[in-house]
């Protein structure tokens, strides 16, 4: 099943500059998995050293939170947009 | 990245350095709205945003993913990208910390303001580097007058 997946700008650059990728996946980790084996540079940016989606890393289906679904298990069908945000963060002292 | 510049107006440097000392000892955030060009980019307007880190704002900020998708809408309107960010250091140096690094997206710019007991003093923009171990400094180079790349 054909899903796009949006990727944010400042990754844009590790995915051939495209703003969206096609993918074949029936949960949202298959996607994202895809896209990161297809553009293995996007990998360090998205997944933490343990495998984990980074916590700045937010990802929807069709504008709902994965958090709030059934997060990287989340079923996706085809024609269903899986769209990459960043929040941001910071700050003065480690 | 390296050799890579931003052009700030003098007077957004002020805006920023005023949102610092306002919301001193806490930190300050806000978006970077401008053009991406060739080497180097131009903040055509600011939108300050408020730290969502309540629970530590003295040393951290925080933006949620809607404040990102609003940042981007309206740079869309006024026809600019969201090209970066900026957050100030209440009484720390106006370099990346560790957190900023672990925190940072590579692409946009990263302005950093120093507000020492108060007072605004240093500026700087860095950029993450591909591979997330550190950042390159982003000249800033101050314009008198926002204009196109």
């Amino acid at each position: 099943m054909a899903v796009k997946v949006i990727i944010p700008t400042p990754l844009r650059a590790y995915a051939g500059k495209q703003e969206s990728v096609e993918v074949e996946a029936a949960t949202v980790g298959e996607a994202l998995s895809a896209v990161t084996t297809r553009f293995s540079d996007l990998k360090k940016h998205l997944f933490a050293d343990d495998g984990r989606l980074r916590s700045f890393v937010n990802v929807y289906v069709n504008d709902e939170d994965i958090r709030y679904l059934q997060k990287d298990q989340t079923s996706v069908k085809a024609g269903d947009t899986i769209s990459i945000v960043p929040s941001i963060a910071g700050g003065a002292r480690s | 990245m390296s050799g890579a510049r931003l052009m700030v107006s003098q007077e957004m440097i002020q805006r920023m350095h005023a949102h610092g000392v306002e919301t001193y000892p806490h930190e300050c955030c806000g978006a970077l709205l401008g053009r991406d060009g060739e080497g180097s980019r131009e903040v055509a307007d600011l939108m300050p945003l408020a730290n969502k880190r309540d629970d530590s704002p003295r040393n951290r900020f925080e933006l949620t993913a809607d404040d990102v998708r609003l940042a981007e809408k309206t740079a869309r309107e006024k026809q600019l990208e969201l090209i970066g960010w900026y957050h100030s250091h209440p009484d720390a140096p106006a370099r990346p910390s560790e957190y900023d690094r672990e925190h940072a997206w590579p692409w946009y710019s990263y302005i950093i303001v120093s507000v020492q007991k108060g007072v605004a003093r240093d500026t700087t923009s860095w950029r993450l580097k591909d591979d997330r171990a550190s950042y390159d400094p982003e000249a800033i180079e101050t314009v008198a007058h926002p204009a196109g790349i």
